[in-house]
Order: structure tokens, then sequence, then C-alpha cells
């Protein structure tokens, strides 16, 4: 009998420690598919981030880095300037990124550092139990945000992927969601194109993914995603935002 | 390069990296230490290394423990207020076991402080500075070349034990000139860097640089296998010189640019017939508690000297642990003492111990 | 022996580059050298001052309270340093922009006319070189050959032009280097 479906040989084979539910899994996997795919997991190098994800070391089948809050970008940076010929690549989330770490991202989208970033956003920090994060919608509630989110008092969520994109130094930025079979296939294709940019040297890509928390959300893992299209896609629009071969996103 | 150059100190440790072989350096612009980054972005091109001015302190040293993971030699350079940034990383470096070496060109604190030279840093540079039961080799160099001989052989000790070593300057090292001779030091056998994170195409298992163990019999575990290292450390790092001890009545104890100036109050108190010496430790971390107690039972007294408000002075009292008075004298916020000002304060501990 | 020496002025008086010129001379000659800037928040303008020390034993502090010789090149540099010269030792201060001379009377006095001097010879950013031509007269701390080696190291390539007539204010700052 054929074998159609297996776990993709970039993913370590054991159990991980992410909640029901959660769509992490399903972003490890694509990008494990992508190494395999591309083949590059032989000299990619990964940096797990400070959050949820902060074992994601464990998980890829691939040299691996684990970073303090924040400084993912600014790790990958040192590792790629020593292996420039080694496919780098960060694993963020929404805390680390984009608030703790804004400084490290932006820089090194501005320098264009050949590196590839996947930002996983669920506006909400996961593992320090559902705090308010800076992309945390407006109105929503989070452990530190009971009432709601108040942007008067609290200030309005950050769109990462539109901001980087004012940038010239990234050569590819985009959004993606995983909350439907449509949206993981347009997920892989983007991060495929990615990591296929940073093989070619064309500088910095980063794919921002749109991901679920239902543990600290309070729902359903089925009520999670729907809480992405529903709620999410109208604050943080799906696409790519820049795109150096098509022009997406480049100054008129 | 063999001949005898004059350089600035800034400029000399710079070069006597890139003749360790550092090919990488990661920094940001503070004063007194500028022209440590401007010689780098200069040099390294040069010898197809990499400079990279970072977007801040926190930056760099991040930089640096992703390269220094990727198993290349490198280096930080920064002033006091940076150094403090630069904390966390260098727990981080110290946790995963990874050699680097950074350099503090300390200036006058608290806060944003003064420019002016100040040994004000060295709790923060001997006692931790970042989170975690961790330690630096803290080598203090006392002239240029000095500081040149200890730059080298830093990235070696790096190496040698996968741990951080700290270059413990101040303004006065960093912008003053002496002439400086670039010369091959004996190499030592160093381990493979077999755990380097380069992909695995270099080795045959998946290599991870990691500082999280998230069980606590785990983490013990990790943390008594580095104070085993830090023992090996101080049992064969601790250096220390001296001066006129033998027959010194009143040893004064100080480090790096203060030292300098007590030799010149040794020197002058000397030639006035007064029995005094000079005890200059150059790792302050090992702290040379061997060499210092032997002197214990020879001395009547002892007088710290530093550029700050009483802090080395803490490992003395250990050191002597009780057996001596232990006097200090000390000068804060970019205020040089001057060599008649340790000597007047050497002529009153002489006239207590008498 | 020890000698130690203050050179002030205005920044872009050349008092850093005289005192690097001075510390590497004494290198070539084989001496114990320090040289210590002053260092501040001011980039341009301010006042500069740096201490230059030539010894035959290594050079403890690189700072001096009290200089063997001070050089001043323009009037607050005379009036910050003048008190600062040790007894029996030399003040060379800069005739061109200081009118009123010093007034102590337990220390070398030597006036230089260095802007004039500089002027006459067609360049008046040589005014550093004329002042330590009358420091060099007066101490006699490194012999002429090493100065020069020292001018040709740190004169740029492109700018080796410039040592003939470095050496010309040396030697007018020699001649007119007169002890009260």
């Amino acid at each position: 009998m054929a074998k159609v479906f297996a776990r993709p040989e970039s993913l370590v084979d054991m159990q991980s420690h992410y909640c029901p539910g959660c769509t992490h899994g399903i972003i490890h996997r694509l990008i494990a598919e992508v190494m395999d795919e591309l083949k590059f997991a032989d000299r990619a190098i990964g940096v797990a981030p400070v959050g949820c994800a902060v074992l994601g070391y464990m998980y890829f089948a691939c040299d691996m880095h684990q970073a303090a809050h924040g400084r993912a970008p600014a790790v990958a940076t040192g590792i790629k300037r020593v292996v420039p010929d080694g496919v780098v690549f960060t694993y963020q989330g929404d805390g680390d990124l984009a608030s703790i770490g804004c400084a490290e991202i932006v820089h090194a989208a501005a320098r264009g550092e050949n590196i590839t970033t996947i930002f996983v956003n669920n506006g909400i920090y996961g593992m320090t139990g559902g705090q308010m994060a800076p992309t945390t919608l407006p109105g929503d509630k989070t452990s530190t945000s009971p009432y709601g989110r108040d942007t008067h008092k609290q200030g309005f969520p950050i769109r990462v992927a539109e901001m980087l994109a004012t940038l010239d130094g990234p050569a590819y930025i985009a959004r993606v969601s995983v909350h439907s079979v449509p949206n993981i296939v347009r997920a892989r294709r983007a991060i495929k194109k990615a990591f296929e940019y940073q093989i070619a040297g064309k500088g910095f890509t980063l794919v921002e993914v749109l991901s679920t928390c239902p543990t600290n959300w309070g729902l359903t893992p089925l009520e999670a995603l729907d809480k992405v299209a529903k709620d999410m896609l109208p604050y943080y629009p799906l696409g790519e935002y820049k795109d150096i071969e098509s022009g997406a996103g480049a100054k008129k | 390069m063999s001949e005898r150059v004059l350089m600035k100190g800034n400029e000399a440790i710079a070069e006597a990296a890139i003749q360790a072989g550092c090919r990488f350096f990661f920094g940001y612009p503070i004063t007194p230490q500028n022209e440590l980054p401007e010689y780098m972005s200069r040099r390294m091109p040069q010898v197809e290394g990499t400079f990279l001015q970072a977007e801040s302190e926190v930056a760099a040293i991040n930089m640096v423990y992703g390269a220094a993971g990727a198993g290349a030699r490198v280096m930080t350079s920064s002033s006091s207020p940076g150094i403090s940034l630069k904390q966390e990383g260098i727990s981080y470096l110290a946790g995963a076991e990874l050699p680097a070496v950074i350099v503090n060109i300390v200036r006058g604190g608290p806060g944003l402080g003064s420019i002016q030279p100040s040994q004000g840093a060295y709790f923060q540079a001997v006692k931790g500075g970042g989170h975690g039961d961790y330690r630096l080799l803290v080598l203090a160099p006392a002239n240029l070349q000095e500081a040149v001989d200890l730059v080298t052989e830093a990235f070696d000790l790096a190496d040698l034990y996968r741990n951080p070593v700290l270059i413990l300057g101040d303004g006065l090292l960093g912008q003053m000139m002496e002439p400086v001779e670039f010369r091959k030091l004996p190499s030592r056998e160093l381990p493979p860097k077999t755990w380097a994170t380069t992909g695995m195409r270099h080795h045959p298992h998946k290599n991870i640089i990691n500082s999280l163990v998230l069980d606590a019999p785990g983490l013990e575990k990790h943390i008594l296998h580095l104070q085993e290292k830090y023992a090996r450390m101080n049992l064969h790092e601790q250096r220390a010189k001296s001066l006129h001890c033998a027959d010194a009545e009143v040893v004064i104890v100080a480090y790096g640019s203060t030292a300098r100036i007590a030799k010149t109050a040794v020197m002058s108190l000397r030639q006035s017939g007064l029995k005094v010496g000079l005890f200059r430790p150059v790792t302050l971390w090992p702290f040379p508690v061997n060499t210092l107690s032997e002197l214990v039972p020879k001395v009547k007294a002892f007088l710290t000297v530093e550029m700050n408000a009483g802090q080395m002075v803490e490992d003395v009292k250990l050191a002597v642990n009780g057996a001596r008075p232990v006097h200090f004298y000390g000068r804060m916020g970019g205020m040089v003492p001057t060599p008649e000002e340790i000597s007047s304060e050497c002529v009153r501990v002489l006239g207590g111990v008498r | 022996m020890t000698f130690e020496v203050v050179m002030a002025g205005f920044g872009g008086q050349g008092v850093m580059l005289m005192g690097q010129i001075l510390a590497y001379a004494g290198m070539v000659h084989g001496k114990q050298v320090s040289w210590m800037p002053s260092y501040g928040p001011e980039m341009r303008g301010g006042t500069a001052n740096c201490t230059v020390i030539v010894a035959d034993e290594a050079v403890g502090s690189p700072v001096v309270a009290h200089p063997y010789a001070v050089v001043a090149l323009n009037r607050p540099s005379l009036d910050k340093f003048e008190s600062a010269v040790r007894p029996g030792g030399v003040l060379i201060y800069n005739e061109s922009l200081i009118s009123t001379p010093p007034t102590r009377s337990d220390i070398k006095v030597v006036a230089v006319a260095a802007n004039q001097i500089a002027d006459e010879l067609g360049n008046v950013k040589v005014a550093n070189m004329v002042a330590l031509g009358a420091l060099l007269e007066v101490t006699d701390l490194v012999p002429m050959e090493c100065i020069i080696a020292a001018l040709k190291k740190a004169l740029p390539a492109h700018r080796q032009d410039m040592l003939a007539v470095n050496l010309a204010a040396i030697e007018r700052g020699k001649q007119a280097a007169v002890i009260p």
C-alpha cells in the first residue's frame, strides 16, 4: 500500500507540549514540510523564541539555538553572518516579536538580513497565561485587559506585516492564516517562497501567520478558528505586503 | 606586525582581537570606547571579517550569542551603561557555555553618570551582573601592552573553558596611547567546537544552543557542572603582580589604571625610605586569593585603592580574613586619584602601624 | 628621569597631534612613553589638552597634577595650567594669542609667537610645531632625528609633502625660544 501521508522528516518524532487545538503544530509542520521539499534541513539553523514556542528547539530536526525574549532576529543575525550558506530562521510569537523584540525585528528587516522569520500572531501571551499582547484586538478580554482592550488606555494593535513592508530591506513580507484548509495551503506556499528567497540570497523574509489560542481565548478549538475568520481577518488582512520579484508593496 | 607602535588603548585592544583570530564584532557607539568599534569597522573588511553596528547593546550581545553559538571567535565592546544593557545576553552566554570576549571601558555611574574613567563596575563584573549562578573570567590590564596580551589570551581562555571572558578597562586605558607590540603568544591546545550550530551537514547529530532547563533537578545538575568549571578556573587562572612586597609593611592593593598610579606612589615612597609595596590583581575573577593571602603574615596593613566607593576592598577583606587591617581610599565619578593622594594616604596608614 | 608635559589649546590648534609626535619621538628614542588626552562631550571648539610622559622607567600614572612642562597655545590654557607647573619647570606660551605674560618666577617662562611664525611660513596650522620646537630647545627631550621619524609616521601618505614646512616650523620655534 502506498503511503500518502507521513510525518515530515524535518520534524522530530515526539509529542509536543502545545495545547489541544492550538495551531502551532500546523505551522511547525508547514516549516518542516518546506525543509523536506527544499532539502535544506542539513544546513538549517533555527532560532526558538521565548513564549509558547520556547521548546521549539526540540521539535525541528535541524540545529537550533534558543534565544532570549525578543532577541531571535539578533541571534539569527549573528548565526547568519558566521554561516552565510546556512538557512537561518526565527520562529517568534506576537509578544516576543511585536512587543519586547520590536527593535530587533525592525532592524533585522531594515538591514535586509538574509534570514526568514515565521511570526505567529494569535493576539495573546499564551505561555504566561493569557495576558494582553501588542496584537490583541480592541475590546478583547485578556488577563491584563479584563474589561476588554481599551484603545484609549492601552493603545492599538500593531500590524507587523504592513509596518515592516514600508522598509526597503525586506524581500518578502506576507500575512497568511491557518484557520482553514485552503488557507493552510496558501500559508505553506508563502513559507516556501520565503525560504526560497533566503536560499537565493534575496534578503529578509517574514511570514506572519494568524493563529489561535483556544486555551487563553476560552474557546473550543473550532470556535477559535471561527474567531480568526470573524474577528482577526478584518483587522489583519491576508496577502503579500512586499515581494521584490512581483513588485508587491514596492514604492510607487 | 612585530614592531612597537604607538596606539590608543581602544584601538590596540581591537587590533589584538584581530590578531587573535576574531573575525566578528558587534557593537554600538558609547563614549569612551568609540575608537574600538570604529577601528573594527576599518579593519574587519581588510581581513574578510564582519563588523556590524547593532541597533542597541542588547541586540549586539545577542548577535554575539548567535555568532558564538555558530562557533566563531566574536567580540563586543561597550562602556558601563551599555554593559548594563548587555547583562541579559552575558547571562545567556554563561548559561549556554559559549566563548566570547566582552570589553568594558568603564566610565562613571550610576545611571548615565559621566564619561570619565571609573572602576564602579567591579561588582557587576565579578559578582554576576546578570541573573543566575555564573561567573565570567575577568581580566584587568594596567597598561596597553598587557591589554594587548590579555585580549590575545582571552580568546583562548574563552574557548578553553567555553565561557565568556570580560576585559575590564576604563576610560584612561581606552583613551591613552602607549607603545605596544603584537606578539605571538604560546598557543594552547583547544577543544574542537563540535557543539556549534553550523548545520547538520557538519556533524552527525542535531546541535542545540540553549540555556533553558525546565526541570529543577536538571537545572541543578547544570549549575553544579558550571560550578565545577568555575572551580577549575579558580584553581588555574588566578593571576597577580607584586612590586616591592617582600619587605613591605603596607601593601597597596589596586588594579587596572589605578594600579599604575599607585605604582608611581610606591616608587616615590620607596625613595623616601618607606617600606611600601603594590599588589595588583590581573584577574579580578578568579580573585588572586592565593598570592594575596601569602602576603598576610609579612605585612602590617593593606590599603585598597580604587576609582569607586569601595568594591574590590570586599574581596581583599575576604582574602585577608580579618588577620590584618584593610584600609580603603577611593575617588569616584571620574575623578582619578593622584600619586600624591595615594602616597599621603599610605603614610597615614603607615603611621598607624608603627 | 621622567618628563611630564601638558599641551593645551583650542580644539583645532593641533595640541593632540603635537603630543602624539612627541610621544612617538620618545618611543623612537628608546624611552618609555604615554599620551593621554582630555576627553569630553564637545567635539569642536572647546579647550583640548593632552599629557605626554617621556621616561626611562615604565610610565606609572599617565596623568599628573604638576607636570614638568606646560605648553599653552591660548589664554584659557595658560590660565588653567600656569599654576600647575612644577617649581623649576618650564612654561612655553603662545605670545601671538596671549597678551598678558605669565607671572610665575620660580619656573622658566618662554614666549614664542607661534601663530605669527607659522603665518610667516605660510601655514598657520604649523603653529603647534613652532611651539614644539620651542619646547625641544628648552628641554632637550628628544633628538631631532627622532622627531623627524615621528613626523614621517604621523603624516599620512598624501601629506608627506607637509614634512618640510613642519620641520621648518620646529626649527623656527627652536630659534625663537628665548629664555627671558
